[in-house]
């Protein structure tokens, strides 16, 4: 095992501190060693231990007084790194003791789990050295007298949440809380700026910058492709940090700040500290003998292989990509686990007691596997990893180096890991992946642009805080980077949103929230908009959920809602939206089983198990459930469309592409193939965009009603990360021949005018986006545990509101918001935007006579994947025509 | 999977016949009745100013409820023409409605009652028939055998028009579920959706219902398109 060579592994920067490995037990002195207390050096000595260089750089930058981002690779002692200038400081505190000293150090994660745990942690050294420092954690576990104690006497170091930081500063007293606060560390940042929720700590971070002149702050973050994103996030920006100097804040100054000529604003950038990567992992591809099956996600064919990987290595973390995909993998391997190993399950539906355990089993180094989804995917320490499976494609290559991560917390050994293709496309993906891998190529998305219903919590939060001028409160914002640009307009929009709720026709000034005083300042205007906000915080929507539990249904007499016998076991949960869709006696996948659902009682799935060798009627989505990076797109389609590439493929992947390139043909890397072809008497349109499955299903629904325009009868359409299969009754073959369909118009870019206008007006995912935006945005209630019967009405509503708002006043801002989201979300605009544009004059069209090799494994998912349609009018179709059936077979029998 | 109907041709009737105690209705996919031989117009739980009942607690909900109200029931209006509307009851959210409709909502309202007889049913949100409005208030009315009130009377054995529930239908397949408003009915009692435009449905399986048809009842569901009769067998709970 050698240190790889430079600008392979990875790539060096002019403007960073780079750290190279370095070796547990070596006491070569470091150059800034002089930069510890004798206290510390003496423990780390004791411990065998030197400190490590970029712990010691963290510790310089704060001395200087200047904040940092610290990328490292997990094992690097990136926590200890954080939080060692803020020992030394406090270590170091005047004699005036712990008391009236006030907050020092603020420390935010995504996790709760995780604040407790380095809270845990950082016990030891403390204790250690007899440091008088007092460490505490404030989720929304927090028991409410010790949050406002917290409030009243804080700790020396908080550790907390994004919510928590927002709860906290909206309170009266925020600015005596704050005004000491040295040190805020904001641990995994790179999975923290990708949602509404690093919008939100954005702003809890402006309004920091605000409060407590000293602050500087820290972001620990894994590898990232636009370390610069991160950097500028960690320091106030543009109009606001010159703001904020003129209120004599000083801003972080950074070296290698960059002035932009972006209308004359600043773009300031905390310090940037990289720790180089330990050993270069080993990654594999599984490659079995047997050749890989052209569609499903569930890997059942490379089981044995897994569970032979599992019993060589001491513990195993079995990564998937969705919640019942873990179900199956564990199932599946108990099924065939002859040696009675320890394994286990971990996600995210599973009871939080259950969870609990499996962590405590793991860290005790009992468990010799866990079957995980992406809720193992942040920093917990889980102990002694020796091996990383990934089941299924890994979607990003940068998710897929954080997985890899979890192996190995020592950094100097390689990493160990398995990549387990389900399908013949995720070979090519996984393929892709390990290139990147090899090459260090990140795929980590865009740096965000604020959401506005965030913006408008925030608002009003400050509002409950102390009252404020909204020229000031314009720069503050702004001084957080995703929201440095954005426009004074919508600002005051927002600021409207909050106050009245911003509409054009203006008839609640009499109810509004905050008001404008005398003096100039917005105001709370009454006591309950603080207890409003309070139960509103956050920038998460849970989807419900609901239980699923075997049992069986005794009906009274025939056709009567029945009874649930009880006593049966809970199998896991489901999204409620799936179960909506269910009637009884339909069948589906959950648990490994096929099962039949029986009824909704009591707020529960009831099901039964169906018989051996029942076809499951219902898909039940078992995709990924993140859509595959862009990035790893164009690699999968330039690997396809180069012969060269396939002879590296295993598992049958090129006889299948040969066989396609005989057959119909394989399209160039900037070609969007298009086939056409019948079966069965249904005629088909496939497709392969390869821009993941949500940009494939925005796509079908707006092909679909263009087809239907064209009076080419589509039925529905399935859409999966790599294509997308349409189909109706019309020959689709004749119709290009004669004319009548002509596919650059087809899949032309002006679909997404007003064809897309259309279906935003009926489309359940944009209801579901606007209804998300409304609850973030406090238009209307969240929905809280237990009260799911308040939950649904408030559903029913917000279609309701969606509907009138859009004709009313489709320029109103919480629907600019829900467009913004839809833009990147649930509809991935954006990614169908650029592949439009991507493929203008690049289609290749090739009628077929019969189904192609590629069109085979979208078209399998048909069945697996939900099925889309605009089917509302059917359904309704369909059971009216089943009570006429039913109404005419009672008369026949007279 | 079956293909849907290919398209709903403009003018074709979308309405359906629904006929109670004797009286012959067509039920509308808007949620109005419409008795040609009295030219009566029936219309329930219109909640107008409901948004602006959520804003005075803090909601700001958009206040364009009563307009879209207003203008689907103008729409109706507009196609049959009717002699007489009769609002079962609930027309307005609560007794300050008046005090925050926008003028102009105000002002559609009373276009509206310039075009027939208006009849205002007591509800138990507008318990009294409007001050200021046109129109004449009753607690309930008869037509023919059937009673009009906005509460249902499960003891009743009369034929009866109601409103109040705000009948929905949860009707699955495809793996999907659509919900809707709709008329519910046995033939001697009926209920109404709501009209308004924020009034939520109740499910026509919650256990409101029981007492009024039992197990006997069919749904009619407004669709899109027309209004679609369907059996409980077909039907969801929420």
């Amino acid at each position: 095992m050698c240190r790889p060579a430079h600008g392979c592994w990875p790539a060096p920067r002019d403007d960073a501190e780079v750290f190279g490995r370095y070796l547990l037990g070596v006491n070569a002195p470091a150059p800034d060693a002089a930069l510890l207390p004798p206290r510390f050096a003496a423990w780390f000595a004791a411990r065998g231990w030197a400190p490590r260089p970029h712990q010691l750089a963290l510790l310089g930058k704060a001395r200087a007084g200047r904040s940092a981002l610290l990328v490292a690779p997990t094992g690097a002692g990136k926590t200890l790194a954080g939080f060692l200038p803020s020992l030394v400081e406090l270590a170091e505190a005047p004699p005036g003791g712990l008391e009236g000293r006030g907050l020092h150090t603020l420390y935010v994660s995504p996790l709760k789990a995780l604040a407790t745990d380095i809270a845990r942690n950082l016990e030891a050294p403390i204790a250690e050295m007899g440091l008088p420092i007092r460490i505490e954690t404030r989720t929304g576990d927090t028991p409410a007298h010790k949050r406002a104690r917290q409030v009243q006497r804080p700790p020396d170091i908080l550790m907390t949440t994004p919510e928590q930081l927002a709860l906290m500063l909206a309170h009266r007293d925020a600015r005596a809380l704050f005004r000491n606060l040295r040190r805020v560390v904001l641990d995994e940042l790179h999975a923290l700026v990708t949602s509404k929720r690093g919008d939100l700590l954005s702003l809890g971070l402006a309004r920091l910058w605000r409060l407590a002149p000293n602050l500087t702050s820290v972001g620990l973050s894994a590898t990232v492709r636009e370390p610069d994103d991160l950097r500028r996030y960690l320091a106030p920006q543009g109009r606001g940090a010159i703001a904020l100097e003129s209120h004599g804040v000083v801003a972080p100054e950074s070296r290698g700040a960059v002035a932009v000529p972006n209308g004359g604003l600043a773009q300031p950038m905390a310090d940037l500290v990289v720790v180089e990567g330990g050993a270069r992992p080993d990654i594999r591809i599984l490659e079995g003998a047997r050749i890989l099956p052209l569609a499903g996600h569930n890997a059942v064919h490379a089981l044995g292989d897994v569970y032979e990987a599992i019993k060589a290595h001491r513990t195993s973390l079995v990564f998937v990509n969705t919640r019942m995909q873990a179900e199956f993998m564990f199932q599946e391997l108990w099924r065939i686990n002859e040696d009675g190993l320890p394994i286990a399950l971990h996600h995210g539906s599973l009871d939080v007691a259950q969870r609990r355990r499996v962590e405590a089993a793991m860290t005790a180094g009992q468990l010799r596997a866990v079957v995980c989804t992406s809720t193992l995917d942040l920093g917990i320490d889980w102990g002694d990893v020796d091996l990383v499976i990934n089941i299924g494609a890994p979607k990003g290559a940068s998710r897929l180096m954080q997985r890899i991560g979890r192996s190995n917390h020592r950094m100097d050994e390689a990493s160990q890991a398995l990549l387990v293709p389900a399908n013949r496309f995720e070979i090519m993906e996984c393929r892709a992946a390990l290139d990147a891998v090899e090459e260090a190529a990140q795929d980590t998305p865009d740096a965000r642009v604020g959401a506005l219903d965030v913006l408008a919590q925030h608002v009003l939060g400050m509002a409950c805080a102390e009252p404020f001028d909204a020229n000031e409160l314009f720069a503050e914002v702004t001084s957080a980077s995703p929201y440095a640009g954005l426009p004074r307009e919508d600002f005051d929009r927002v600021l409207a949103f909050v106050a009245t709720g911003g509409y054009a026709l203006a008839t609640y000034e009499r109810f509004a929230k905050i008001r404008r005083g005398k003096d100039g300042l917005w105001r709370a205007s009454n006591p309950r908009v603080a207890q409003q906000y309070r139960m509103n915080v956050g920038a998460i929507v849970e989807a419900a959920m609901l239980k699923v539990r075997l049992g069986r249904i005794k009906h009274a007499r025939p056709g009567s809602p029945g009874v649930v016998a009880r006593g049966g076991r809970v199998l896991g949960e489901v999204e409620e939206y799936f179960a909506e869709g269910l009637l009884p006696g339909d069948t589906f996948v959950f648990a490994g089983e096929v099962l039949r659902f029986e009824a909704l009682a009591e707020n529960e799935v009831v099901v039964s198990r169906a018989p051996a060798g029942t076809d499951p009627k219902v898909p039940s989505y078992a995709g990924g459930k993140f859509p595959l990076s862009t990035f790893l797109a164009a690699r999968v389609r330039a690997m396809l469309a180069d012969p060269g590439e396939w002879g590296r493929l295993p598992g049958g992947v090129a006889e299948w592409l040969e066989n396609q390139r005989q057959r119909s043909l394989v399209p160039r890397r900037d070609d969007l193939l298009v086939e056409t072809f019948p079966r069965a008497g249904r005629h088909y349109l496939v497709a392969y965009p390869f821009e993941g499955r949500l940009a494939h299903q925005t796509l079908g629904m707006l092909l679909t009603r263009r087809l239907e325009r064209l009076r080419l009868r589509p039925l529905g359409f399935v859409a999966t990360d790599y294509g997308l299969a349409v189909w109706g009754l019309s020959d689709l073959n004749a119709a290009v021949a004669q004319g009548r369909l002509d596919l650059a118009e087809l899949f032309s870019e002006d679909m997404l005018g007003d064809d897309l206008e259309e279906w935003l007006d009926e489309s359940a995912l944009m209801k579901r986006t606007f209804r998300q935006c409304a609850i973030i945005a406090g238009l209307i209630e969240r929905n809280h545990p237990g009260q799911r019967k308040t939950g649904r009405q408030v559903t029913m509503s917000t279609d309701l509101v969606y509907d009138v708002l859009r004709r009313h006043e489709p320029d109103h801002i919480l629907l600019k918001a829900t467009r913004q989201d839809a833009a990147t979300g649930l509809l991935d605009l954006k990614r169908l935007a650029g592949m439009l544009s991507r493929v203008r004059g690049r289609i290749v069209h090739k009628a077929l006579e019969r189904v192609s090799p590629l069109a085979i494994s979208v078209m399998l998912e048909i069945g697996r994947e939900a099925v889309y349609g605009e089917a509302a009018e059917d359904i309704l179709a369909e059971a009216e025509a089943q009570m006429m059936d039913e109404a005419l077979g009672e008369r026949a029998p007279a | 999977m079956n293909a849907r109907p290919l398209s709903w041709a403009p003018g074709e009737a979308s309405e359906a016949p629904l006929p109670v105690g004797g009286l012959a209705f067509l039920a509308c996919r808007s949620g109005a009745l419409w008795l040609e031989r009295e030219r009566l117009l029936v219309v329930a739980d219109l909640h107008l100013e409901k948004g602006s009942a959520f804003a005075a607690r803090g909601r700001m909900l958009p206040p364009y409820d009563s307009r879209a109200t207003l203008a689907a029931l103008a729409a109706v209006v507009a196609r049959f023409r009717p002699a007489t509307v009769l609002v079962l009851g609930d027309g307005l959210h609560d007794g300050r409605a008046l005090e925050r409709i926008p003028a102009e909502d105000l002002a559609a309202l009373r276009a509206l009652q310039g075009r027939a007889d208006w009849i205002w049913v007591a509800g138990n949100h507008d318990p009294v028939a409007p001050a200021g409005l046109g129109g004449q208030g009753c607690d309930e009315i008869v037509v023919g055998d059937v009673a009009f009130r906005h509460e249902p009377k499960p003891g009743e054995t009369g034929p009866e028009l109601a409103g109040h529930l705000h009948p929905a239908a949860k009707v699955g397949g495809r793996g999907r579920a659509v919900r809707r408003r709709c008329f519910v009915s046995n033939g001697r009692r009926c209920v109404m959706p709501a009209f308004g435009a924020y009034a939520g449905g109740l499910n026509v399986l919650d256990r409101a219902f029981a007492p009024l048809f039992g197990a006997r009842f069919t749904a009619h569901v407004a669709g899109a398109e027309r209004v679609y009769t369907v059996a409980p067998a077909q039907l969801r709970p929420d």
